[in-house]
């Protein structure tokens, strides 16, 4: 029988459905056996579902304002000029 | 210019034609504006510097991906070898009998039997930013690429130069670490 750290790594990896067949059989009878674990599984997909939602901007893109990019131009002037 | 091949460098027009992609590259991974724009200063530095070993096989931006690729690598080895970095604590006993079983005190606590209708609770999400901002810098950058921008194992791998076993490892400790958080904050009362 594997242990709680064992288990608790497995449905960690199973999150990002990673975990292994076997790995899988073997946690889940690890969580007929235990309770602490199976709090933790149910726990652990709690948060999975709130991080779902987090999903990056919509077109995932980020940019720089334009003082940066002054900002940017000027130290890069400095660069060449070396 | 000496370069005569395909491609050539003109480190003039970087920042207008690549500031914004190697900053969005960059802030995706590291999860930190700030963060980001140092390292595509620096790229660009980088890039000036080394701009003689250009070859002019790959395009300009090719280029400076790979040297900003190089910056984030470098940036996760800085953080992972810090003295006196900020560890998760141990939930687990790591020898003796009780190998691999939860240490009393930390054992998950029951969540009630609503704890599934918090989830769209906003006040909840906050509660649990806030414990992933609070986790270890590399723990917290390995955590969200993989969890937030759902990018995949080797790729994370790849990127920050770490095997996979050592992936889940960091992302077994952080879960657990977020788990523990998240009841200390939110559940306990």
């Amino acid at each position: 029988m594997i242990s709680c750290d064992e288990a608790t790594a497995i449905c960690d990896k199973n999150q990002y459905g990673e975990a292994s067949r076997w790995d899988k059989l073997r946690l889940q009878l690890h969580l007929f056996l235990c309770k602490h674990c199976k709090h933790y599984s149910k726990q652990n997909h709690i948060i999975t579902k709130i991080l779902g939602k987090y999903a990056p901007g919509c077109d995932g893109s980020e940019h720089l304002s334009e003082k940066e990019k002054e900002e940017l131009e000027e130290k890069l002037k400095e660069q060449l000029k070396q | 210019m000496s370069d005569v091949k395909k491609h050539t460098l003109d480190p003039n027009k970087w920042v207008v034609l690549y500031a914004d992609y190697l900053f969005n590259y960059a802030v995706t991974r590291v999860n930190d504006q700030d963060l980001a724009k140092d390292l595509v200063q620096e790229t660009f530095f980088s890039g000036v510097k080394g701009k003689d070993n250009f070859r002019g096989q790959a395009s300009e931006r090719t280029w400076l991906i790979s040297i900003l690729k190089r910056k984030i690598i470098d940036h996760y080895r800085k953080i992972n070898s810090v003295k006196g970095k900020k560890e998760v604590r141990v939930n687990f006993y790591a020898d003796g009998e009780k190998k691999g079983s939860w240490i009393e005190e930390r054992v998950p606590m029951h969540w009630g039997n609503d704890a599934d209708k918090e989830i769209e609770n906003l006040e909840l999400k906050d509660a649990l930013d806030n414990c992933i901002n609070s986790l270890p810098e590399k723990y917290r950058m390995v955590f969200l690429l993989k969890t937030v921008q759902n990018y995949e194992t080797a790729e994370i791998c790849n990127e920050l130069g770490i095997s996979s076993s050592n992936l889940w490892v960091i992302i077994h400790r952080a879960r657990v670490q977020l788990r523990r958080c998240v009841e200390e904050n939110w559940f306990k009362n």
